[in-house]
């Protein structure tokens, strides 16, 4: 079983002319978590969404040794942020079969596929299989949040990128998300996760962020107090 | 199986899924599909309640007031096209997915004509009646509208893609639109009225419709994916 590790090299980031991130380094391995923490607007959701490649590094590398070389990192990525990305006027089945038809699988590296391949078993698993057919727009704040992580569950891929995961969702949902969690990890696929809340998974590092001072493009950064769990780097 | 096989398969199959959802969204409820056929008809039947009923006035810019309703049909439904992905986050995966956003750019806006552009190709004989056109330049507007509305949506993508992030975007859009579209309704309406005037010759504007619908096959996929890999910031 091949394993694999997601290495991040002062990562930088400009949002706006403003700087948002200022070399973020970090080390994952697969089958473990990496909790992203620190206060509103310190630039969790910036770091996901870079790593997803929707904003584009101003400085700094991502790699996934022992992934696809061909592709980057987010087109091997989950990545489930704020919005839902449903259509109201489709089905709750319809919405997830065109993700399940229109993303490119990536197995994980123990070559193993999704985690509910079929779609029902998948809808049933987030607790929503009673609106096959219900149009989504019907659906519960809750329920929409369910339904868009079952798109997780059906496409393999190797890296999930977490933001917010467990807003809207009650008591029992977040369990059974971490349950998700915890099985996708065990099949040697990596977590990343921005969150307030403490998400009890096992095997997982945190990583702190700090407020980035000065205007963009400002020579150095201010001190940044980067841990993230089990492997550490400090990059200068 | 070599390897470009399974590409080329793989390629159909999502491209069909995104066809699929796409021409749904767009015939379903909220779509704009009806909403472009009835604003068509407003368009082109207040003509005669304005020009009066002088018959030979009507058939005489009845092709170019097709033409124009068209134009603005297609411009109103232009606006969601993106931007409606944009707001519910779907946008942020299609363009993370790795699947080519040209392809995706050009697939949507296959799926938005063909829900959106054909029923106004389709609405163009009958509206023609209220214009007075003969047999024969019904068919040309006809022909000339298929042949043309594509470019339309087309080039109204790549305005739809810098517009995307953009609130109340429309407006913009049209702006910046209409200019890129000026050439396809010259094309057009000079094809149609061509077809009904000894003097006029009714191909070569016709081909170079088909040009221009071509080229903005090539173009408009191109600048619309690369408006839409810098809306992400």
């Amino acid at each position: 079983m091949t394993s694999q590790k997601m290495i991040c090299q002062g990562l930088s980031c400009e949002r706006g002319g403003r700087r948002v991130l200022s070399d973020v380094s970090f080390e994952l391995d697969g089958g473990a978590a990496l909790l992203i923490k620190g206060p509103n607007g310190v630039g969790k959701s910036s770091l996901l969404r870079t790593l997803a490649g929707l904003v584009s590094a101003s400085a700094g590398t991502i790699a996934l040794e022992g992934g696809r070389e061909d592709c980057r990192l987010g087109e091997q990525s989950h990545y489930f942020g704020h919005l839902d990305a449903l259509k109201p006027a489709l089905s709750t089945i319809e919405n997830l079969r065109f993700w399940q038809e229109f993303y490119e699988p990536h197995s994980l590296p123990n070559g193993t596929g999704a985690i509910f391949p079929d779609l029902e078993a998948a809808l049933e698993a987030v607790g929503i299989g009673h609106t096959t057919d219900l149009p989504s727009g019907y659906l519960s704040a809750g329920q929409r949040r369910r339904l868009s992580f079952a798109r997780l569950l059906s496409v393999p891929r190797p890296v999930w990128l977490l933001d917010e995961p467990t807003s809207a969702l009650d008591a029992a949902s977040e369990e059974r998300m971490l349950g998700f969690m915890e099985q996708h990890m065990q099949m040697g696929g990596m977590v990343i996760a921005a969150t307030h809340l403490p998400l009890s998974l096992a095997n997982v590092g945190e990583l702190n962020l700090s407020a980035v001072q000065g205007p963009a493009g400002g020579s150095d950064a201010t001190a940044e107090d980067t841990q993230a769990g089990m492997d550490d780097w400090f990059y200068d | 199986m070599t390897g470009s096989m399974t590409n080329t398969r793989d390629a159909a199959h999502w491209a069909r899924a995104l066809f699929i959802r796409e021409f749904r969204l767009g015939v379903r409820v909220g779509g704009g599909a009806l909403i472009g056929v009835l604003f068509f008809l407003a368009v082109v039947t207040v003509f005669p309640f304005g020009v009066g009923p002088d018959m030979k006035m009507l058939a005489r810019i009845g092709a170019a007031v097709l033409w124009i309703g068209a134009l603005l049909a297609t411009l109103l439904g232009l606006d969601r096209l993106f931007q409606a992905d944009r707001e519910d986050g779907s946008l942020d995966l299609l363009v993370m997915s790795g699947r080519s956003l040209e392809l995706v750019v050009l697939i949507k806006c296959a799926a938005h004509w063909c829900a959106t552009g054909l029923p106004l190709v389709l609405a163009a004989p009958v509206l023609s009646l209220f214009m007075n056109l003969e047999p024969v330049a019904m068919g040309a507007v006809t022909l000339t509208l298929l042949v043309g509305t594509p470019a339309l949506t087309l080039f109204g993508a790549v305005g739809a893609g810098v517009t995307v992030a953009l609130r109340r975007g429309g407006v913009l859009l049209s702006i910046l639109v209409i200019p890129l579209c000026i050439p396809v309704l010259i094309f057009g309406v000079s094809a149609s009225t061509a077809a009904v005037s000894d003097f006029a010759p009714f191909k070569a504007p016709l081909l170079f419709l088909c040009a221009i619908s071509v080229l903005a096959v090539v173009v408009g996929p191109v600048a619309a994916a690369a408006a839409l890999r810098n809306a992400g910031d």
